[in-house]
């Protein structure tokens, strides 16, 4: 019986925190046209949230690319069809892997980072302390940094996708010695542009949703140091389960 | 150097007639915990007002009040002539810009350096020329002693150097009322020094007046000019801090002088010593 | 302010590695050509055999692709596989008697659809069909025939016999 009750409590927390997330957004979203106003602001949340994630996303992409050049060419030689690497790697790599994987990083690496600034904001009352000089933190402080992140994941994702064909290549081609023309031609012919615009709009779709909820748990974290540390947990597994969710809606869409 | 502040519609300098803040029977309550009940406070123009109590009587939630950060659940809160509860965004956001909050800990901007940080306002209200900026942040961090340290990052300075940064950023526009929440905790005596004579002097040479919400009684009575001891919710003893120190009270008494024991008690409620220690009945095996 | 341009330039690198990444995935990876499908008008072919010929085939005219196969399905009446080409409309100019003929690229390569031209001076448009075919050529179906023929050179008195006669007995 009492399972059943913390099952209820438990759907009745879901359902509120989804509400304060929804309405978070829609004040998120309308501050949007004023937010571009700054663009000083927009520029240094950028840096924060792309930039400094390079670093991950290239060194990751790099071997997952060449991981996959492995693991294909052990598959596809079973079945006697290893020129076709490049074609398999490259879609999966740009329709699936790219952008979930760019999207599970980056949660780890700038949502966490997003989500803790703003938590320390909220606990040593640096976000009262704007209110109370009449500048609205949503503003100055979130927007910024939700626009920021926005921004920089669907380049990140274009970034993961083209170093980890790089690396397929660089297995394929240099270390399994397939003909560098046929493995570039095949995939020429079978990726379509529709494949590269699904992995972009995956990737843009899991970067409002990883910023969001990064700076949601952020703002909304208890002013405490335990509280930012929750915060910042919630962020990396809520980002990854939507990130999950979201690939599954968006492909059953574009498909 | 004063900036005009933008002209609202209700918010007439001198509104409020003798008292520049007011609270009048206010009532707050959190989950089921009663903070005030029925809270009486004028704030006098131009005077330094200490709220004082023991710990947990709520004095920074009064602060919050008065700020429009949360509304009482019954009763008026007056500032300058409007009742804050009922302004919109805009009108308390013009409200706010006319009032100056210093945090206990400072809560500086870490990302950004002390000129900057003193600056913020400047920058996020008004539209000047930078040497005016750079004039103004200057003038107010030389104001409380730290133009030098201009450059710093918050995480540079020491506790009180950032309550002063903190405290120049609360004045740099000029505002009508400074409030202070714990200026002086966890500070040596020297920076409790530093701090207590630039509340005094910046009340007096800018003409403002000045809430400071404490129990640092010897600090505060020292530069007060009238004071609120709280207690349970509400107005326990009010006057100068000379008329507090001859207080029938025993409450007061018990605070002002810093007694252990009183009608705050030392013991935490608890079951009877003696059956604890030795069992009940006292004594058997 | 020194902070602020170092970062202007680092998040500006940034944004060029990123917009250099995914122009590189559009043009080097894609195959750009058809971006938009009304671009381009259809032609269906029958075949009694299409090979190893798919979906996503380029169709080409003197080596030049101009279009790409869209569809393959199969007619149960007509007992052919009917495909679907899709051309780029720019190549409105092909003789409606011109020929389709499905070609290996390569020895072992992927199969691909050839348009030879013919003489006619009307034009295909959209929808029309593409009377002239040549089906697949089949290994398996080249080696019988080889065969065939070999068995018939022998039954017929030639003084050569092949090695390979013995074996094709069925």
């Amino acid at each position: 019986m009492s399972l059943a009750r913390d099952l209820l409590a438990g759907a009745r927390d879901f359902l509120a925190r989804a509400g304060a997330l929804s309405r978070f957004f829609g004040r998120l979203l309308l501050l949007v046209p004023g937010g571009l106003l700054r663009p000083r602001l927009i520029v240094d949340q950028v840096y924060n949230a792309g930039a400094l994630s390079l670093a991950i996303i290239m060194t990751s992409g790099l071997f997952v690319g060449m991981v996959m050049g492995l693991q294909g060419h052990d598959l596809l030689s079973r079945i006697g069809s290893e020129e076709s690497l490049g074609t398999g790697a490259a879609l999966t790599l740009l329709k699936e892997l790219g952008p979930v994987v760019t999207a599970l990083l980056f949660a780890g690496r700038a949502g966490t980072a997003l989500a803790s600034e703003i938590g320390l904001m909220r606990a040593t009352d640096q976000l009262s302390a704007m209110e109370i000089m009449a500048v609205d933190p949503m503003r100055r402080v979130v927007l910024p940094r939700f626009l920021g992140g926005v921004i920089s994941m669907p380049l990140l994702t274009g970034i993961f996708v083209a170093i980890s064909i790089y690396g397929v290549q660089l297995i394929g081609v240099q270390y399994f010695g397939i003909d560098q023309g046929q493995f570039w031609s095949e995939m020429r012919s079978t990726v379509e542009i529709e494949d590269v615009r699904e992995g972009l709009i995956k990737g843009f779709v899991f970067g409002v949703a990883c910023s969001l909820i990064a700076v949601f748990e952020g703002y909304n974290a208890e002013p405490t140091a335990e509280g930012v540390g929750r915060a910042t947990t919630r962020t990396v597994v809520v980002s990854a389960v939507a990130t999950l969710v979201l690939d599954y809606i968006v492909t059953a869409i574009l498909l | 150097m004063s900036i005009e502040p933008n002209p609202s519609s209700g918010g007439k300098p001198g509104a409020g007639g003798e008292y520049i803040a007011a609270l009048r029977g206010v009532h707050y309550a959190v989950d089921e915990k009663r903070v005030f009940a029925g809270l009486d406070i004028g704030i006098r123009r131009g005077e330094v007002t200490a709220i004082m109590g023991p710990s947990g009587t709520g004095k920074t939630t009064l602060l919050r009040l008065i700020t429009g950060q949360i509304q009482a659940d019954s009763g008026e809160v007056v500032v300058d002539g409007q009742d804050v509860a009922r302004l919109g965004r805009a009108d308390l956001y013009a409200l706010r810009r006319r009032m100056g909050m210093l945090f206990q800990n400072g809560a500086l901007l870490t990302d950004i350096d002390v000129f900057e940080n003193v600056a913020f306002p400047l920058r996020e209200h008004a539209r000047l020329p930078e040497r005016l900026v750079n004039a103004i942040v200057l003038t107010k961090l030389h104001a409380v002693g730290l133009r030098g340290a201009a450059h710093l990052m918050p995480q540079q300075l020491s506790g009180g150097m950032a309550r002063r940064v903190a405290l120049a950023r609360a004045i740099v526009m000029d505002p009508e009322i400074l409030i202070y929440d714990e200026p002086f905790a966890g500070l040596d005596p020297i920076s409790m020094g530093v701090v207590m004579r630039l509340i005094r002097s910046l009340n007096d040479a800018l003409g403002i007046s000045s809430i400071v919400v404490t129990h640092d009684v010897q600090e505060v009575s020292q530069i007060a000019d009238s004071s609120y001891i709280l207690s349970e919710g509400r107005v326990m003893a009010s006057g100068t801090p000379r008329e507090l120190q001859s207080h029938p009270s025993p409450i007061v008494h018990q605070f002002l002088e810093g007694l252990a024991d009183g009608p705050v008690p030392f013991h935490y409620p608890a079951p009877d010593y003696r059956e604890q220690l030795l069992g009940p009945g006292g004594g058997a095996g | 302010m020194r902070q602020s341009r170092a970062i202007d330039v680092s998040t500006g690198l940034f944004v060029l590695l990123g917009l250099v990444a995914i122009v590189f995935l559009v043009t080097q990876i894609s195959n750009r050509e058809f971006s938009l499908t009304d671009t381009s008008f259809r032609l269906k072919a029958q075949f009694e055999n299409i090979g190893g010929l798919k979906v996503g085939a380029p169709v080409k005219m003197a080596g030049v692709t101009i279009g790409r196969v869209e569809q393959i399905g199969y007619d149960m009446q007509l007992l052919k596989a009917i495909v679907t080409l899709r051309i780029d409309r720019k190549y409105d100019e092909i003789p409606n008697d011109s020929d389709a003929s499905i070609f290996t690229a390569g020895l072992l390569g992927g199969q691909y659809i050839g348009i030879s031209p013919g003489g006619s001076e009307d034009y295909f448009k959209d929808g029309d069909q593409v009377e002239f075919v040549q089906d697949a050529i089949v290994l398996e179906n080249l080696i019988s025939k080889y065969m065939f023929s070999q068995a018939a050179k022998d039954t017929s008195g030639e003084p050569e016999a092949s090695s390979k006669a013995p074996e094709t007995k069925e």
